[in-house]
């Protein structure tokens, strides 16, 4: 079923006359053409989600206020946030895009604007667009993340986002959070998917190839090794689209090796680039497009390396980028963007191809706001069907958000204060380390904490917790070796996190210096100085190299926010930063 | 008894090309046993030689840096289908093992 | 062919390793007699063990040499190297880890008829240069790759 503009204009009207939006919602709903007419142009169309990490439901999401660019990156997109960015990007101060893009005046706004994303405000978008292109002239891309970051992925291992992607219709997806799963339920959730699974930078190890379990998997090529299709080709409009993949090159750093110990990952550019040669010399593509899930410094820098490529749909570093940035390279341009996150926008690009050349373009990334696209039925049935089993427990209400509760940004979100508080109050610990993920919905003041929210922002694979002494060296080698991944200047050797959250202690960090160079000055909350030698209890989850023998965090979190009543962080430990003043990275 | 070596070779378009794995602890003698704190006692492969029809096409020394379960690829000119592929190795403690396979 | 079929020959081909593997055992360990050179491996510095393993330590940097290792180690107990060139007349190929404590991992000699193009795995204590040698021609040529070594974690 496909909604056409006209009536999805007028679906809008009984919405708001029902009396089904807000009155600031319907306001903003009353030339919803400003925002969802999307002009046709060209001959085909890419729809590009990614990063929803499991937001079936509408959710809300606050943008970065430090998303610092150091080197290079300086003041260049996406490290840009705020005032800064509304002015790069020409955007009015106080519109539904300034919202959507900046954590400007983030309460009032989010309780003007409402709600973002929500699967089946999604797919009445995507159906709508789909439908004013005409059949078969467009194609629905996502890049990875999918599969994780809520309650119900986490008890389905991804398979109700598998389904959830089969309604939505996604043609092509590549991975990251997807292989956190066990190997096994990577290859069957793909068996299930209806679309195909790139990835041109997953290989089987060498010893694994000798005897591999996964030999009969169709996307697995012993020739070469790799482990996943490299890339695919579709016809749009007649046009033969390449589409190649590049999963999260970091895969077995950043998240366990265990649970995929056949497969090695890596950027492979080199690769990519014969990818690109062999697809441009056999099979006559009119565009060869990438979804990537690289970080969008990693995509820049290989959109300089690698020729031949016309697209660059990315993700990972969840950067919401209004314009696709265009690198030149030696042989020509590659534009590359870069989605947000957490289901908030989809990334519209349409494409003026003929004879093998793209001659023009025309891109928007669109927020999803729930307020203002009508939920599509088929899709709301299947999500309240996904839920059911687990909506009593993941609706319960912890407690009570005293102010914004978010993770996103280069340090500790007030939401992270809560998971580092509740590790060192359960945990009695002195300092507690919890990781600088980038997805993890927001709560508003005032808002119930339920275990929803709490799953938002904790629900891995391997959420044991620990609780050990270290030294105040083991400590700061934590925190410098988290903070290269993070301020390296050179992008190949960023893994596209943030920095590790920090509770019960406070450091001086200087993103501008080197590996080792960037820590100084750490002190306990008591003010005493941390020492090199000296031993502190140590608490956290989210261990990488082995299982950790403690509860789940979010039985943790759960049990504190129990205690707390109405919730209101007593310190942020976020640290003073050194050399970044002017950065319009960070908020002024 | 060739119960530690896994080995494939394959020829085409006239390049062989060997690929095996040997199962083998590769202790460097530089590790202390984290329970006990004495240092573990060096074990490695030092020694790694294969022939093609009784030719040698590659000689190796290896030092205990070389990674645990040893994994050796390399390529010869020559060689066809069914072609006899010999691999021994022989470590520090003077042990060893040998596997006899053919170009596939 | 289908994907069960090429499973079976594949499947196939391991087990007629192991029973000629077993049958013939037609190289015996003794029969390996190449001298492993203890004072290259136990060597504590570049060109030490350079020197020891090649008899100088004077190498030409070259372009011509491609190591493949990763930017970022994936565990740095086992980092896949491999090492090629298009150089002529390649006699052995040497790699060391410039940061662990003795340096040098392997060398491959290589008989005329073998390509200079070998792949093995070694172990990396932390972020450094993995280092190649190559002699050819009686000449010797080098070439490095960063390889960094983290605690990992955190990310995405």
């Amino acid at each position: 079923m496909t909604i056409s503009r006209r009536e999805f204009v007028r679906l809008m009207g009984l919405a708001g006359a029902a009396g089904m939006l807000p009155a600031s919602a319907f306001a903003a709903a009353r030339k919803p053409s400003d925002l969802y007419e999307i002009p046709k142009f060209g001959n085909l169309c890419l729809m590009h989600m990614t990063d929803c990490h499991a937001q079936l439901n509408p959710i809300y999401f606050r943008e970065p206020s430090v998303n610092l660019g150091i080197g290079k990156a300086r003041g260049k997109a996406p490290h840009i946030v705020g005032k800064a960015f509304l002015e790069h990007y020409d955007i009015a101060p106080g519109s539904i895009e300034a919202h959507a893009f900046t954590y400007l005046d983030f309460d009032n706004a989010a309780k003007k604007f409402g709600k973002v994303g929500g699967f089946s405000h999604l797919a009445t978008l995507v159906k709508r667009l789909r439908a004013e292109r005409g059949d078969g002239n467009s194609l629905l891309l996502d890049g990875g993340d999918t599969w994780q970051g809520s309650g119900t992925a986490y008890w389905t291992r991804g398979k109700d986002m598998v389904g959830a992607c089969n309604l939505l219709g996604v043609d092509v997806m590549t991975g990251h959070w997807e292989f956190t799963y066990l190997d096994k339920e990577v290859i069957s959730n793909i068996a299930d998917f209806k679309g195909e699974f790139v990835a041109q930078n997953v290989s089987v190890n060498d010893d694994a190839l000798f005897d591999y379990k996964f030999a009969d998997f169709a996307g697995f090529d012993e020739d070469s090794g790799l482990a996943f299709k490299p890339y695919t080709m579709k016809s749009v409009n007649g046009m033969r689209v390449a589409v190649i993949g590049q999963a999260f090159p970091y895969t077995p750093i950043a998240n366990p090796q265990r649970f995929i110990p056949d497969w090695t990952f890596g950027i492979q550019d080199e690769r990519m680039q014969s990818m690109v040669n062999h697809v441009r010399e056999n099979e006559k593509p009119d565009l060869v497009v990438v979804i990537s899930h690289n970080g969008m410094d990693v995509d820049l820098k290989m959109a300089s390396r690698v020729s031949g490529i016309d697209v660059i749909f990315g993700g990972h570093t969840h950067d919401g980028v209004p314009r696709p940035v265009e690198v030149s390279n030696k042989g020509g341009k590659t534009l590359v963007t870069n989605a947000g996150s957490n289901g908030k926008f989809l990334g519209v690009m349409d494409l003026d191809v003929s004879k093998g050349k793209l001659k023009g373009y025309r891109y928007r990334l669109v927020p999803i706001f729930s307020n203002l696209l009508e939920a599509d039925k088929e899709m709301q049935t299947y999500i309240d069907k996904v839920r059911a089993p687990y909506k009593d427990k993941l609706e319960k209400k912890l407690a009570v958000a005293g102010e914004t509760l978010y993770r996103r940004g280069n340090f500790n979100g007030t939401f992270d204060q809560i998971i580092c508080d509740a590790l060192n109050k359960v945990n009695d610990s002195q300092i507690s380390l919890s990781p600088g993920f980038r997805w993890g919905t927001t709560v508003l003041p005032g808002q119930a904490i339920t275990m929803d929210h709490v799953m938002d922002q904790t629900c891995i694979t391997y959420p044991e917790t620990y609780r050990r002494e270290m030294t105040g060296e083991e400590i700061k080698a934590i925190l410098e070796d988290v903070c290269d991944n993070l301020f390296n200047t050179d992008p190949y050797y960023q893994q596209g996190g943030d920095m590790v959250r920090v509770g019960g202690m406070d450091y001086v960090c200087e993103p501008g210096q080197t590996m080792g160079k960037r820590i100084s000055n750490m002190t306990l909350d008591n003010g005493s100085k941390i020492e090199a030698r000296k031993k502190y209890m140590v608490s956290g989850w989210a261990t990488v190299g082995s299982q950790s023998p403690g509860r789940p965090i979010w039985d943790v979190v759960a049990d504190y926010l129990k205690e707390q009543g109405t919730v209101k962080i007593k310190k942020l430990n976020t640290p003073k930063l050194v050399g970044v003043k002017g950065n319009p990275g960070i908020a002024g | 008894m060739a119960k530690t070596i896994k080995i494939r070779a394959k020829a085409k378009n006239g390049v062989t090309v060997v690929k095996a794995l040997i199962t083998h602890p590769m202790e460097t003698g530089l590790r202390k046993n984290k329970k006990t704190g004495e240092m573990i006692p060096a074990h490695f492969i030092q020694e790694v030689v294969c022939k093609h029809n009784g030719k040698e096409v590659i000689n190796c020394e290896w030092g205990g840096s070389v990674s645990k379960n040893p994994y050796l690829a390399f390529k010869f000119k020559g060689g066809k289908k069914d072609d006899a592929i010999e691999l021994a190795w022989k470590d520090n403690k003077g042990n060893g093992d040998s596997i006899s396979a053919k170009i596939r | 062919m289908s994907l069960n079929q090429k499973r079976r020959v594949f499947l196939k081909g391991s087990l007629a390793v192991g029973a000629l593997g077993a049958a013939a055992g037609l190289i015996t360990p003794g029969a390996v007699l190449a001298a492993w050179n203890k004072n290259a491996f136990t060597a504590k510095s570049i060109d030490e063990a350079i020197a020891a393993s090649n008899g100088q330590p004077v190498t030409t940097p070259s372009t011509d040499i491609t190591i493949k290792a990763p930017d970022i180690a994936e565990n740095g107990a086992v980092v896949p190297v491999s090492v090629a060139t298009k150089m002529k007349g390649v006699d052995s190929i040497t790699l060391l880890v410039e940061k662990n404590s003795t340096p040098l991992s392997a060398v491959f000699h290589l008989p005329k008829g073998t390509l200079p193009d070998v792949s093995t795995r070694v172990k990396m204590g932390k972020t450094g240069d993995v280092i190649a040698v190559v002699k050819a021609n009686g000449k010797l040529f080098s070439a490095r790759k960063g390889v960094k070594v983290t605690i990992g974690g955190c990310g995405g």
